[in-house]
C-alpha cells in the first residue's frame, strides 16, 4: 500500500536507529502518547532497537481504556433496556464494567451491534423507527469529527430515535495533567500523529513551554514513530524544548479546520473522568445544550451507579506512564485479553494488550510486512 | 480507532447532503465521508478513520521526509556500519 510501504523500510528504520545512538549521551524518558503507536513500537520490537539511553513510556491515549467505569456502567444498562438497539465500535464490547461487560448483555438478549462508523448508526435508526438507537461516542479527538456529524446528521434527517452516550476525552489536557504530576518522569513528548491531523498542533507551544519539554508530532509507522524520536532526542540534547513536526504528510499546523468547525458546533468543553486516573479538568467535550436532546444520558432514566473497579489492575499507573505491565502481578496470569481485569488489556490501544501480544517476539519484525 | 488507513479515493458522490466516496484501500473498497476533505479529488490519498477522510496525504512532504531520512542512511554508509547492526530477517 502507496504511504505504508515505504514507512515500514527496515534500511532506512536501522539507519535512524544508527543516528539516534550517535545522537544520544545521556538518558532520556520519551511518552508517546497514542495507544496505537504503543502497539506499533512491540509489533515491531522498536523498543528493542533503541540504544538502553532512550527508555519509552507509554502514555494514556487508548480511548477505550480511559472511559469511566461510571459511563461503562450506564452503557450496560441502557443497552439492557428492551427496544433499545445499542451500538458501539468493537473495541469497547469486552471492556470490563462492574462485574460484566456488552458481550454479556448480548448474551443475555440485549441488542448490541458493532459498528465501523457512527454513520452506519445513523443508518440503523433509519431502518429501526420503532427502536431506540444509542451510539457509544467514546475517543479523542480522531472519532469526535466523525461522532459530531453523526448528530448532525440526526438532526437534518430528524431523527427523534437517535442519541449518543458520550465520553470524549482530549489528548492536551491528559498530557498537561501527566507532566504536572509530581511523580512525571517524562522529558520529551511522541504527540499523536492522527489526533494532530484533526486538531493541528497550535495548542502544544504553551505546553512545551511551560514544562520545558519537547514535543514531536508523530506518525504511526516504524519509520514515523523511529523519525519522531529522532527528533525529539536532539532537541533534549541540545537543551530545546520546542514544538515540532516529525509527520507532515498529514500533519499541518491549523488542522483539519472543517472538522475543528464542527466539534466546535456540537460539542463544549468539559471536566472529564479518566478511567484509571481520575478527573481532569476541562479535559472531555460533551454535548452543547442546543443537542441536549440526542443526549442518551438523560434520555434513559439509569439507576445510580456504584462502580466497582478491580482492586488488583494498575492500569491508572500504565496510563500515566508510571508503570509498565509487567510490574502487574495479574499481568499474563489472571488478568488476559480473554479474561481482562482492566481495559488496557481489552483494547487494540491498549499498553497490557500491546505486552501480552507482542512481547514474546523479537526485533526485526519489521522487514516481515 | 486512532490507526487511520491510508487509501486512494476512487469515487465522490452526495448521499443525503454528504459529501461521500469510494476509497480503495489496497483492493478492497470501502464507502467513506469526506465532508471535512471538500477540497479531494480522485486519485488522492487519503486517511480514514471510523469511516471518514481526516486528511489529504500530501505526496511532496512524503517525499520530502523520505529523502530527509536517506541522506542520513547515505550519511551511514559513507561513516561504515557502527558497532550494533541488527540482523534483518
Amino acid at each position: 500500500m502507496k504511504y505504508q510501504q515505504e514507512f515500514r523500510d527496515a534500511g532506512l528504520a536501522h539507519s535512524i536507529v544508527q543516528e539516534i545512538r550517535r545522537t544520544v549521551t545521556r538518558s532520556w524518558v520519551l511518552m508517546e502518547i497514542c495507544g496505537g503507536q504503543t502497539h506499533a513500537i512491540m509489533r515491531y520490537g522498536l523498543d528493542q532497537l533503541l540504544p538502553e539511553e532512550i527508555e519509552l513510556v507509554h502514555g494514556p491515549g487508548c480511548p477505550v481504556c480511559v472511559t469511566s467505569l461510571e459511563l461503562v456502567d450506564k452503557a450496560l444498562e441502557i443497552a439492557s433496556q428492551p427496544g433499545v438497539i445499542f451500538t458501539s465500535y468493537g473495541d469497547m464490547l469486552r471492556v470490563p464494567g462492574s462485574g460484566r461487560d456488552l458481550f454479556s448483555v448480548r448474551a443475555a438478549g440485549g441488542d448490541i451491534r458493532v459498528v465501523y462508523s457512527p454513520l452506519d448508526a445513523i443508518q440503523i435508526a433509519r431502518e429501526n423507527p420503532d427502536k431506540q438507537i444509542v451510539f457509544f461516542a467514546i475517543g479523542f479527538e480522531t472519532t469526535a469529527p466523525a461522532n459530531a456529524m453523526s448528530v448532525l446528521q440526526a438532526k437534518s434527517l430528524g431523527l427523534s430515535n437517535y442519541s449518543v452516550l458520550v465520553s470524549h476525552v482530549r489528548v492536551p489536557p491528559a498530557m498537561q495533567a501527566i507532566l504536572s504530576s509530581p511523580y512525571n518522569r517524562v522529558q520529551g513528548f511522541l504527540a499523536a500523529g492522527h489526533v494532530c491531523a484533526v486538531m493541528g498542533y497550535w495548542e502544544y507551544p504553551p505546553l512545551s513551554e511551560q514544562f520545558k519539554a519537547p514535543i514531536v508530532v508523530t506518525g504511526f509507522e516504524p519509520v514515523d514513530i523511529l523519525q519522531g524520536i529522532l527528533v525529539t532526542v536532539r532537541q533534549l540534547e541540545q537543551g530545546k524544548f520546542e514544538v515540532d513536526n516529525a509527520y507532515p504528510r498529514i500533519v499541518s499546523y491549523e488542522g483539519n479546520l472543517p472538522a475543528q468547525a464542527v466539534i466546535n458546533r456540537v460539542f463544549t468543553t468539559c471536566d472529564r473522568k479518566w478511567r484509571g486516573i481520575g478527573l481532569i479538568p476541562a479535559s472531555g467535550w460533551c454535548l452543547r445544550s442546543e443537542f441536549s436532546h440526542f443526549d442518551a444520558e438523560s434520555r434513559f432514566a439509569v439507576s445510580q451507579i456504584q462502580p466497582e473497579e478491580s482492586p488488583i489492575c494498575i492500569a491508572g499507573q500504565i496510563l500515566q506512564g508510571m508503570k509498565k505491565p509487567g510490574q502487574c502481578p495479574a499481568f499474563g496470569s489472571l488478568c488476559t485479553p480473554e479474561s481482562p481485569l482492566g481495559a488496557t488489556m481489552v483494547s487494540s490501544e491498549g499498553a497490557c494488550a500491546a505486552y501480552y501480544r507482542y512481547s514474546s517476539q523479537a526485533a526485526g519484525l519489521m522487514t516481515q510486512e | 480507532m486512532c490507526l487511520g488507513i491510508p487509501g486512494k479515493i476512487i469515487e465522490i458522490y452526495d448521499a443525503n447532503g454528504l459529501m461521500m466516496g469510494k476509497v480503495d484501500f489496497g483492493g478492497v473498497t470501502r464507502e467513506a465521508c469526506l465532508a471535512y476533505v471538500p477540497e479531494a479529488i480522485i486519485g488522492d490519498y487519503t486517511l480514514i478513520h471510523v469511516g471518514f477522510a481526516l486528511s489529504i496525504i500530501s505526496e511532496q512532504e512524503a517525499r520530502e521526509t523520505l529523502e530527509l531520512i536517506q541522506q542520513i542512511a547515505d550519511l551511514n554508509s559513507e561513516i561504515g556500519p557502527e558497532s550494533t547492526v541488527f540482523e534483518q530477517v
